[in-house]
């Protein structure tokens, strides 16, 4: 049997059409299917005028920025493994990371930069997008959406901070939670409920893990499927 | 008919997200506190010598006492929250934070922190002084000797 043979056969098989629905001439018919029916590539257009994916458009920095969440959910899944959100494990847990656990420094300080240059490259999105006046009709309301995720890239930025368990994390929270309780009216009540009490002490930590792993992410993502969607449907500039 | 129909669904939809909203903030509300009692004896009045500042920085007080009597200092800066520290050398007591500074007596000496710092309740209970975090007492009140 020859390889085109093998080919012809393995494409006729019903578990290869149960996958695959449509054949691979190039027609573009076809060339919309394999976008249309694949669920990783249908946020991506059918096609991009060439204008639109020249490099000083974007600077790719939504591509980029989206790049460094996709390592922080991988590093920050394979962290997870070793680290427990309680007091005192959670500290130890790090230094077991860093210390003992084989790539575990290197997942950590990939996590950690990337989290500060995401927070980075999202700023200078938001700039590039400002400075090119794409906020203007009829993007208006993805940039609304673009606001909420740079809120949430700071949050998880935030949540993120305490979660080591040394000095660093609990004063820069007991301070980011005394700024959270000068907000009028609702403040103490929010820094309580933020924190699980009174004190930075396990629920806190808890709390502050939960978000940063399970809640923020989710919105996280939930907002990017928006975000990316509306790129499309306004038009203009496509991915990377 | 129609329109009816589809308000009272709405209304129905509103009225369980707001219960559902009540019922996850009260659910969020820890009912029991496993934190550190904010009412603690610090000692009898004689360990403390007269024209003296006690720190205890793990339990955020500053015990002081004076000619006329005692009183007793939150260390809690009233800028974000950073623990103070006191320092004998230039007598005042220093946040390490963004250093605001403040007198012997909590009094604000730098900024950028806005108050002095909070006096605190003192008492006398069985021959022993007892403090209270929560319990803000004016800025001249004294607990006399």
């Amino acid at each position: 049997m020859s390889v085109v043979e093998f080919k012809e056969r393995l494409i006729a098989t019903q578990v290869w059409r149960s996958v695959f629905r449509h054949r691979y001439t190039d027609s573009n018919r076809n060339r919309s299917l394999a976008i249309f029916s694949n669920v990783f590539l249908h946020l991506h257009p059918v096609k991009v005028p060439e204008k639109n994916i020249r490099f000083w458009h974007t600077m790719c920095l939504g591509g980029l920025s989206f790049g460094l969440f996709l390592i922080l959910t991988v590093t920050g899944v394979l962290l997870m493994f070793y680290y427990r959100p309680a007091a005192p494990q959670a500290y130890r847990d790090m230094k077991e990371l860093e210390f003992v656990v084989s790539s575990g420094a290197f997942l950590r300080n990939l996590h950690r930069w990337s989290a500060h240059v995401m927070v980075l490259l999202v700023f200078l999105h938001m700039a590039r997008v400002f400075f090119a006046g794409a906020y203007r009709p009829p993007r208006e309301f993805n940039w609304v959406v673009g606001v909420l995720l740079l809120i949430l890239t700071l949050l998880l930025s935030y949540t993120g901070y305490l979660l080591p368990w040394d000095q660093l994390a609990f004063w820069a929270i007991t301070v980011g939670t005394n700024m959270a309780q000068a907000a009028p009216w609702i403040g103490s009540k929010f820094r309580f409920l933020l924190l699980g009490g009174n004190v930075i002490g396990e629920n806190a930590l808890l709390r502050f893990y939960v978000l940063h792993c399970v809640v923020l992410p989710l919105a996280a993502g939930l907002l990017m499927a928006v975000h990316f969607w509306r790129v499309r449907k306004d038009g203009g500039a496509g991915p990377l | 008919m129609r329109v009816a129909a589809l308000a009272s669904c709405l209304a129905a939809l509103a009225a369980t997200g707001a219960g559902g909203a009540v019922v996850l903030i009260d659910f969020v509300h820890p009912k029991v506190l496993f934190e550190p009692p904010t009412a603690f004896r610090v000692g009898k009045p004689e360990d403390f010598p007269v024209n003296s500042i006690t720190a205890d920085y793990d339990r955020k007080v500053y015990i002081v006492r004076t000619e006329v009597g005692f009183f007793a200092l939150s260390a809690v800066c009233t800028h974000l929250g950073c623990i103070t520290r006191w320092l004998e050398d230039e007598g005042t007591i220093a946040c390490p934070c963004h250093g605001s500074k403040f007198g012997k007596d909590g009094s604000l000496v730098q900024g950028p922190a806005p108050r002095p710092l909070r006096r605190i309740a003192i008492r006398l209970e069985e021959g022993e002084l007892v403090v209270d975090t929560v319990v803000e007492v004016e800025e001249d009140s004294i607990l006399r000797a």
